[in-house]
């Protein structure tokens, strides 16, 4: 694995993009890992554009400061790509997952996106209504996430998973989300 | 052996207070308060501390109630954030004053106007002269650590201080990072049974708390404050050794990052100092001797050790998240008074950075340290006091 690697969301209040990194973060502790995860805080409101960041590494993690220059850009809600440069500060091998309905490709070209660089797309919305009724791409993303970057074993993901939603919700609810991590992993397409 | 977790600073800290069981906490309950005693107070309710909760209409109140329970002769801790310990003021003299070792960590908020209560160490820079011990700490881990260990010191039969436990607002207090919590067990034998000194609640052996002292005595009862401070320090590295034991986690009055044969160095607080490290790293690895003084006891302040160690340095930067309009940033002002300790001093300049939480990115750490170098080079100082990642 590379020495750190960092990742930045881009995601709406109220769609779990906070919960999304530090479901993450837990995740990533296993192997004797160092993690972290946390928001860019501003006025909290619904619908309004937030950041979220992650920072996994096999050494201890001193950087108390917002990513600059993110290995994977999360980007959870498609409406920003018209409003946002998700692309800022990214590298020449920096890696783009976008819940969207569209193909890749197109996606791609949007973001404007280097060869080097590459794009994946995944319907996560469209997901999270089919597995438990509600619009909140989380869980999907971090199993697209994980299929596109690989940095955590899966079942390792989904346990983080259950162990984040166990806390406060109904075991449907739970066992969508399951579903839907294991779908976001599965459905993702590069392109 | 401990558990290895990710989590908030505020969880962490909590955490602590969890596995100390206090007999009394008191807090207020609303912003700025942080979320760290909404979660202890769910270990209330939850039946896993046995910690007696007050729940007042203000931040004055709450350390106005723990100064009652701790004279009393219990055990006491509370939290408290920004514009919350402004509010304290008062009632942090009159806990020092009358010898009371409350515990407070302080999630370190800036202080309105404009409206803001993001991270910034102005809060607990105005507590400063308070007579309070400040333990600073870097990251998640040494919030929870130095939680641990504040109950130790400010406890110790020679001191009988309160001890506030500073860490960053935001940056560390809402942010989730791996750390290590230690067994239930090991803390409650670390921090051992309460001692109470002088309890008012010993109704067979009456006695006075505050009372009204005139110009005749009061100054000596300011000295005797003082000169409890100065011993302060032993009992810190004391405990630190205790503490290393068994956490393998090593504490002093200050920690030092490739310092030793430095020629350039930051002098930092809390979460800022470990982005600097990173950077020394990279000025290290181009051949230029950089090094990084964090303060972690800042009252009292350790002027000659602090000397000590950064006698050989050649170019200083001291960085304040805290302003003092008009005046340099308060850790300057320190480091001012650690150059009396010095037949020669570095040359010294200070830099204001990060406050109401504006990052504190890399690259400011680099223009610091380049400028340093400059500075080494010439040996001229062009301005003492600036502001860094500001706009113009």
């Amino acid at each position: 694995m590379e020495k750190m690697i960092e990742i930045r969301w881009h995601g709406r209040g109220g769609q779990g993009t906070v919960t999304a990194a530090k479901i993450l973060a837990d995740a990533c502790l296993s192997g004797g890992r160092h993690v972290q995860a946390f928001p860019e805080y501003g006025p909290e409101r619904a619908g309004a554009p937030l950041r979220a960041y992650n920072r996994v590494s096999d050494s201890e993690i001193r950087m108390h400061c917002p990513v600059l220059h993110p290995k994977v850009v999360g980007i959870v809600d498609p409406t920003l790509l018209d409003s946002i440069n998700a692309a800022d500060g990214t590298m020449d091998d920096s890696v783009f997952v976008v819940n969207t309905s569209k193909d890749p490709k197109e996606i791609r070209e949007k973001l404007k996106a280097k060869p080097s660089q590459k794009v994946f797309t995944v319907d996560a919305t469209k997901i999270a209504l089919d597995c438990f009724g509600k619009a909140l791409p989380n869980s999907p993303m971090l199993g697209a996430i994980n299929k596109a970057i690989s940095i955590v074993p899966q079942d390792e993901l989904v346990d983080a998973v259950k162990k984040s939603f166990g806390k406060k919700f109904a075991q449907k609810i739970i066992d969508g989300n399951l579903e839907a991590t294991k779908r976001g992993y599965e459905e993702v397409k590069e392109g | 052996m401990g558990k290895i977790v990710a989590v908030t600073g505020n969880e962490a800290v909590a955490e602590a207070l969890r596995q100390i069981n206090p007999d009394v906490c008191a807090a207020y309950p609303i912003t700025p308060q942080t979320d760290m005693m909404q979660r202890f107070s769910s270990f209330v309710s939850d039946g896993k501390v046995d910690t007696e909760l007050i729940l007042v209409e203000s931040e004055h109140s709450a350390m106005s109630a723990c100064i009652g329970a701790s004279a009393g002769g219990g055990r006491v801790a509370t939290a408290t954030s920004g514009p919350g310990l402004a509010l304290m003021w008062e009632m942090l003299y009159v806990a020092s004053g009358m010898r009371l070792p409350i515990v407070m960590p302080v999630v370190n908020r800036s202080l309105s106007a404009p409206l803001n209560i993001h991270g910034d160490h102005s809060d607990a820079m105005g507590a400063r002269d308070s007579g309070w011990i400040q333990l600073w700490s870097e990251n998640a881990q040494e919030a929870y650590d130095n939680t641990i260990q504040a109950f130790r010191i400010g406890e110790h039969m020679e001191i009988r201080l309160p001890v506030m436990v500073c860490l960053d607002g935001f940056i560390i207090s809402h942010s989730i990072e791996r750390m290590e919590y230690l067994d239930d067990n090991v803390v409650k034998a670390f921090v051992g049974e309460y001692k109470s000194l002088n309890p008012l609640l010993d109704i067979e052996n009456p006695k006075s708390y505050g009372p009204l002292i005139l110009p005749d005595l009061y100054m000596e009862y300011k000295r005797a404050q003082h000169e409890v401070m100065t011993k302060v320090k032993d009992v810190v590295l004391n405990v630190a050794d205790d503490f290393e034991k068994l956490s393998k986690r090593k504490y002093g009055l200050f920690e030092t990052y490739r310092l030793d044969d430095a020629d350039i160095a930051i002098v930092i607080l809390n979460s800022a100092a470990g982005t600097a490290k990173d950077v020394i790293d990279q000025f290290r690895a181009k051949g230029i001797k950089a090094g990084l003084l964090k303060p972690r006891l800042f009252r009292p302040f350790p002027y000659e050790e602090v000397a000590d160690a950064i006698k050989n340095v050649k170019a200083l930067c001291v960085m304040d998240r805290a302003d003092s309009f008009g005046a340099y940033g308060p850790l300057f002002i320190e480091l001012c008074g650690v150059a009396l300790h010095l037949q020669e001093r570095p040359l010294m300049i200070n830099k204001i950075y990060g406050l109401g939480g504006r990052d504190f990115m890399p690259e400011h750490a680099e223009l610091v340290l380049n400028e340093l170098v400059e500075i080494s080079k010439t040996g001229k100082v062009k301005t003492f006091k600036e502001y860094i990642g500001v706009r113009e």
